[in-house]
């Protein structure tokens, strides 16, 4: 008896130490970014590991799986709608738009900035305001010209910031929106008013930091290319949207809208077959669900209930904002997506309102430094210590200045609408 | 007379033209711009936040090339303002630094204050502050624009320098 319990209780312990290992393995992985170890290799291998000690049973690893598939088909779908809207040229009709909108006025620029970025991150989620708007607005500030320190960093907060509002906006969202039994419409009636609320709070902010860069006009050389509308693609864009508020309504799941949208704007630009394919990050696809199973085995051996003594549970204000600031703290120690996958679970059970702080808190929180996570910072700071002297002490300052103030107001805007919506 | 002229992107034409009416005709003349790299980086590196992905890098031009375009074009717009012979002078880096880097040698550096249009400490933003503090030459302070009247400067008995 006394053996059987103790082999029994080292059995565990091996379990728990094998599933935190791989997860380690795979966050290095993921932040090293080494050509010679994929992240996304590391993680099948991860997940095969946990798979081969049975840190992790089959069925196990298949309700892991088959829990986060269709959140990873409806990203796939995402990804391709934004490749679309970028193909059909809608990234260089904002450059444009802001531009012409801008006449010459730093501040006007930042206000269109402001614009464009909550808007881009709201409907094509943070990955495209990060990969194919920033670079954007960098020249048209540029070229306005005006120092474009307040515009690009501002598209850099927004993208975390304004990624409250929609499921499809961050896929931190994504991942929550299929844990907390939402309908599309409701998250989105939920996240209004703390989206709205954060969004004004980096204006304010953005504003007064950099007041005196916004305050003087640009003079010289006005020039702002006349780029066409791409109005067929802002047409199946906003179909889209409406199918997505529309979805529970009609009862057609959101990743069928997504992949409607997504397939009109590619049948119409014809790209190669590869590069669709690649479109989609098959290699992200794979490192999402190895991911899930790693945290699903550490989950069952122990991380699940260390989340759990230290998260609040609840719906009452203390709990969300306990909940926010434990969820930015985790996403900042290892980034936002693998603190979504820890945390989740256990936040779920305490209801929507619970899992829409959590993302208060893992959308947010990344600001705060400025590469999104401490392991992703310290990294770089190794890595990069030869290349060019970058001074992120202004960037870090605004991190500072916003986020608590974000996650603090953006928290009681959700419980507040937790109330009336 | 060797002199150095910082050129930032808002404040420029007030030191070109300061520099053409105060500074001796035969003086020798370095227009500077420096770009911040931080910014770029911020710009072309984001997707170091976003974990598992690669994307492919953006079409178009890389943002350096656009960068250093821009610094160029304003440069030259300076000097046809300044209407005589100079040298351009375009940097990368941390601005105030290169700036501070770029007066070794030089008798006489011209920068603009680049904060509040109103007489203080505040009429000075963190770079220029810097580029003050630290220029191993002359400066040559000028205003970037009518200044409003600042309030009084404090009492030495009771005030503090900084005030605000």
């Amino acid at each position: 008896m006394h053996d059987g319990g103790g082999a029994r209780r080292s059995e565990a312990a091996m379990n728990e130490a094998v599933s935190l290992v791989a997860l380690a393995a795979i966050l290095i992985a993921a932040v090293a970014r080494a050509r010679w170890a994929p992240d996304w290799v590391v993680a099948v291998l991860g997940a095969i590991v946990v798979l081969a000690v049975g840190a992790i049973s089959f069925s196990g690893a298949r309700s892991a799986l088959r829990e986060l598939g269709p959140t990873v088909g409806f990203l796939a779908a995402l990804l391709v709608l934004a490749d679309g809207c970028r193909r059909a040229g809608m990234f260089d009709a904002l450059g444009a738009w802001m531009a012409h909108g801008a006449r010459q006025r730093p501040r006007r620029l930042l206000a269109m900035v402001f614009i464009a970025a909550a808007a881009t991150t709201a409907v094509l989620s943070l990955d495209a305001t990060i990969v194919l708007l920033t670079p954007i607005v960098f020249a048209t500030a540029a070229r306005l010209p005006a120092n474009p320190r307040p515009h690009v960093y501002a598209c850099s907060h927004l993208a975390n910031s304004a990624s409250l509002l929609l499921p499809v906006s961050n896929l931190t969202n994504l991942l929550a929106f299929h844990a907390s039994g939402l309908s599309f419409a409701r998250f989105g009636g939920l996240m209004t008013l703390p989206w709205l609320v954060a969004i004004a709070i980096e204006w304010l902010i953005f504003t007064r930091s950099f007041s005196s860069d916004l305050r003087r006009s640009a003079t010289g050389r006005a020039q702002t290319p006349a780029v066409e509308l791409p109005v067929f693609a802002l047409c199946v864009l906003a179909a889209t949207l409406g199918g997505f508020v529309l979805s529970s309504a009609i009862g057609i799941a959101p990743v069928w809208v997504a992949a409607a949208g997504a397939l009109v704007l590619q049948v119409r630009a014809r790209p190669p077959v590869k590069e669709l394919i690649l479109a989609t990050e098959p290699t992200l696809l794979v490192f999402v669900l190895g991911l899930g199973i790693v945290v699903a085995a550490a989950g069952q051996h122990g991380l699940s209930s260390a989340v759990t003594s230290v998260l609040p549970s609840g719906q009452e204000l203390p709990a969300l904002l306990g909940i926010a600031a434990v969820s930015a703290v985790a996403a900042n120690l290892v980034n936002n997506l693998p603190a979504t996958l820890i945390i989740l679970p256990v936040v779920a059970a305490s209801g929507p309102g619970a899992v829409l702080a959590m993302l208060v808190g893992v959308n947010v929180g990344p600001n705060l430094t400025y590469v999104g996570s401490l392991a992703t910072l310290l990294w770089r700071r190794i890595v990069h210590a030869h290349e060019e002297e970058t001074d992120i002490g202004e960037f870090t300052r605004l991190g500072v200045r916003t986020v608590p103030l974000i996650l603090v107001a953006s928290t009681v805007g959700l419980w507040l609408a937790l109330q009336v919506v | 007379m060797r002199a150095i002229v910082w050129i930032a992107e808002g404040t420029w034409e007030a030191c070109v033209d300061r520099t053409r009416e105060l500074l001796p005709g035969d003086a020798e003349l370095t227009l500077l711009h420096v770009a911040p790299t931080d910014v770029e980086d911020v710009a072309t590196r984001g997707a170091a936040r976003l974990l598992g992905r690669r994307p492919p890098p953006p079409p178009g031009p890389p943002l350096r090339a656009i960068a250093a375009e821009e610094a160029q074009a304003l440069l030259e717009s300076a000097q046809s303002r300044l209407g005589r012979a100079a040298q351009l002078d375009s940097r990368r880096g941390r601005v105030e630094r290169e700036v501070v880097e770029a007066c070794a040698g030089a008798d006489v550096l011209v920068v603009a204050r680049d904060g509040e249009l109103r007489a203080g400490p505040k009429s000075l933003g963190p770079h220029a502050r810097f580029v003050v503090d630290h220029a191993p030459c002359q400066v040559l302070l000028v205003w970037a624009g009518e200044p409003a009247a600042g309030p009084p400067p404090p009492d030495h008995r009771h005030g503090s320098p900084h005030p605000d």
